[in-house]
């Protein structure tokens, strides 16, 4: 297979032509840069290459127009990481768009204070915030549930937190889907899964799990920052985590079932871990369900985590109420109906370190922004910046609504742990005016900013190709890391 | 060399060695918990047992290591040493132990999280008179 010889469509937008088995061509949107990247990793020869990857997920049955790679694009197993595809209900659901941090989210809470307000009292601010969240590997959270209750957890998602005293109803309508997906049967999700879960809610997790308070720093597009509320100098808090422990063993029991349903249909893949399943077999509708599980454990979390973060804020600013500003998914798979051909289709829509980026008029998106697209919440390093922007028509018809979840690693985490010391990092960024604490040095050391594609060059992209439109960079004051 | 850990962009590769493919089980196991912990700092105060099986040697290796991470959580253990016995007959089983003591952030020196084993850069193979077992996993 060719992977080498692209074609260029804009220079944003680069075509890996069908061959051999794929059954629909590849799609990449990113520069020049990005695209040397990727086909560096070819010529090198490296095991993993996204590329490649992006060929094998265009093998698969069902797949719509195109295997989709947004310019936050790296390597993963199975997908490649800001990769989309679609699937018609002819085709199958794989293990390999989704992953193991099912609906890894990010959440926005707006706050009515300005860069000063919190200048003032970043300290005191990211003593309690560090406090209230537990965050770092083996951390617990106060909810305690058994059997019954994670089960109400897993079908309820935001809304079982709002009936159970965290977070506000009128949170409910600024998260994807009202923080609950319909199709969750927590039947199809394992004791062992349950388990692993008991003590997990309000947890944030580690790695690049962080939570962070941020403030505008730049506005690109005036109208739309009307309508979303934001003016410069705003302050907001962001904060990244999935589904925890829940939505990793869902994934390790669907690996194994799965690979089992790819021999029994007998369905060819290129990679392992792109095990999968027909749609519409009795193995497919389980593991979609367990997923839709693992969608409102992630709200359900999210929710919690809300509760937990305007409690640590109100310590230092009792006046604040942090209403959302949005919640927004990735690693999922979605039932959506979009365009093909001009006609309106049911597509399962799996999105692997990518997210739903829906374009004006769409009826998922609240009525507030509905005139100019769903904000899309870009996690930048704990040194950059973070972006917002927002979904577009062009998105709609070329990524079905997806566009980029960060700035995507550029480095591996072995090579970031021997370039940069934890330390260091800590007081280089103190100088800058972020203050950061983590729970492990090396976790800091690894998420490195260094160690990350540059966001700004990565959402350059997806502006100049019209995926999705710059709204407001966000920089941070306070940054927590799991 | 018990293991390696191997580069990948987005998260950790992990490869066992051993004179046998059990040791190299063993070994693989050590890699992938001293991604989040300080082996040396864990204590081997508490056996707890592990049974699996898989159609493939391969996926058998992948199968132990998720049974470990899913005891981690549930019994909110730290591990840092294991035992491997696998027999073959209609399928590959495995018969194992994982020691450590309670999960301790401070005492363990935490580290990052491993969410799961994958099937990702998953191979078996010989380098150097021994043998390896290795595969991607998300963190």
């Amino acid at each position: 297979m060719d992977l080498l010889n692209l074609k260029r469509i804009t220079d944003y937008e680069w075509e890996l032509p069908k061959q051999e088995e794929m059954r629909v061509p590849g799609m990449i949107y990113g520069n020049m840069q990005i695209i040397e990247h990727l086909k560096e990793d070819v010529r090198l020869g490296k095991d993993w290459n996204a590329l490649k990857q992006i060929a094998n997920v265009a093998c698969m049955p069902g797949i719509q127009k195109c295997s989709i790679a947004l310019s936050d694009v790296h390597p993963g197993y199975g997908f490649p990481i800001g990769g989309v595809g679609a699937f018609d209900t002819e085709g199958v659901i794989t293990m390999g768009g989704i992953g193991f941090d099912i609906n890894c989210s990010v959440t926005t809470l707006k706050t009515s204070l300005k860069e000063e307000d919190i200048r003032k009292n970043a300290k005191s601010l990211l003593d309690s915030l560090f406090k209230i969240v537990p965050a770092g590997l083996g951390s617990t959270g106060k909810v305690r549930l058994n059997f019954h209750q994670i089960d109400e957890v897993l079908m309820g998602g935001a809304e079982w937190a709002v009936e159970n005293g965290y977070g506000e109803e009128k949170d409910l309508e600024y998260i994807e889907e009202k923080g609950r997906v319909k199709d969750a049967d927590p039947e199809n999700v394992s004791e062992k899964a349950k388990q692993r879960q008991f003590k997990q809610i309000g947890t944030l997790g580690s790695g690049n799990h962080y939570l962070e308070v941020q403030y505008v720093a730049e506005i690109y597009d005036k109208e739309a920052a009307e309508v979303y509320e934001l003016k410069e100098k705003d302050v907001v808090v962001s904060f990244h985590c999935g589904s925890r422990a829940l939505g990793h063993q869902i994934g390790t029991d669907y690996l194994k079932k799965l690979a089992e349903a790819t021999k029994k249909y007998g369905i060819k893949i290129k990679d392992r871990e792109l095990v999968c399943a027909p749609i519409n077999s009795e193995e497919g509708q389980k593991y979609f369900s367990a997923v839709c599980c693992g969608i409102n454990c992630a709200f359900a979390n999210h929710e919690v985590l809300t509760h937990l973060v305007r409690k640590g804020f109100k310590e230092v600013f009792p006046d604040e109420e942090l209403p959302k500003f949005y919640s927004i998914g990735h690693n999922t798979c979605k039932k959506e109906y979009h365009k093909i051909n001009g006609k309106k289709k049911l597509l399962y829509v799996h999105r692997k370190g990518s997210t739903r980026a829906f374009g004006p008029g769409r009826e998922e998106i609240p009525k507030k922004y509905r005139k100019i697209g769903q904000p899309v919440l870009v996690g930048g390093t704990m040194g950059t910046c973070s972006f917002i922007l927002r979904g577009t028509e062009k998105g709609m018809n070329a990524t079905f609504g997806s566009a980029i979840h960060g700035a995507g690693r550029a480095m591996s985490r072995k090579k970031a742990k021997h370039q940069y010391r934890g330390d260091r990092l800590l007081k280089e960024l103190e100088n800058k005016g972020i203050y950061v604490r983590g729970h492990s040095m090396a976790g800091i050391a690894e998420e490195a900013p260094g160690a990350y594609k540059d966001i700004v060059n990565v959402v350059e992209c997806m502006d100049k190709s019209g995926i999705a439109k710059k709204v407001a960079m966000l920089k941070p004051i306070i940054n927590i890391k799991g | 060399m018990e293991y390696e850990l191997l580069e990948h962009e987005a998260d950790i590769g992990i490869r066992g060695y051993g004179d046998t493919i059990e040791e190299a089980f063993e070994n693989g196991a050590k890699a992938m918990f001293s991604i989040m912990v300080d082996l040396k700092k864990v204590n081997s105060q508490k056996n707890v047992k592990i049974k699996c099986e898989a159609p493939d040697i391969e996926a058998l290796f992948v199968e132990w290591l998720n049974e470990l991470l899913t005891k981690k959580d549930i019994e909110e253990m730290s591990f840092s040493r294991f035992k491997v016995k696998i027999n073959k007959n209609d399928l590959y089983t495995l018969k194992g132990t994982g020691s450590g003591e309670r999960f301790d952030q401070k005492k363990h020196k935490a580290k990052i999280e491993v969410k799961a084993a994958t099937y990702s850069g998953l191979k078996i193979g010989k380098k150097d008179e021994k043998i390896f077992i290795q595969c991607i996993v998300d963190v």
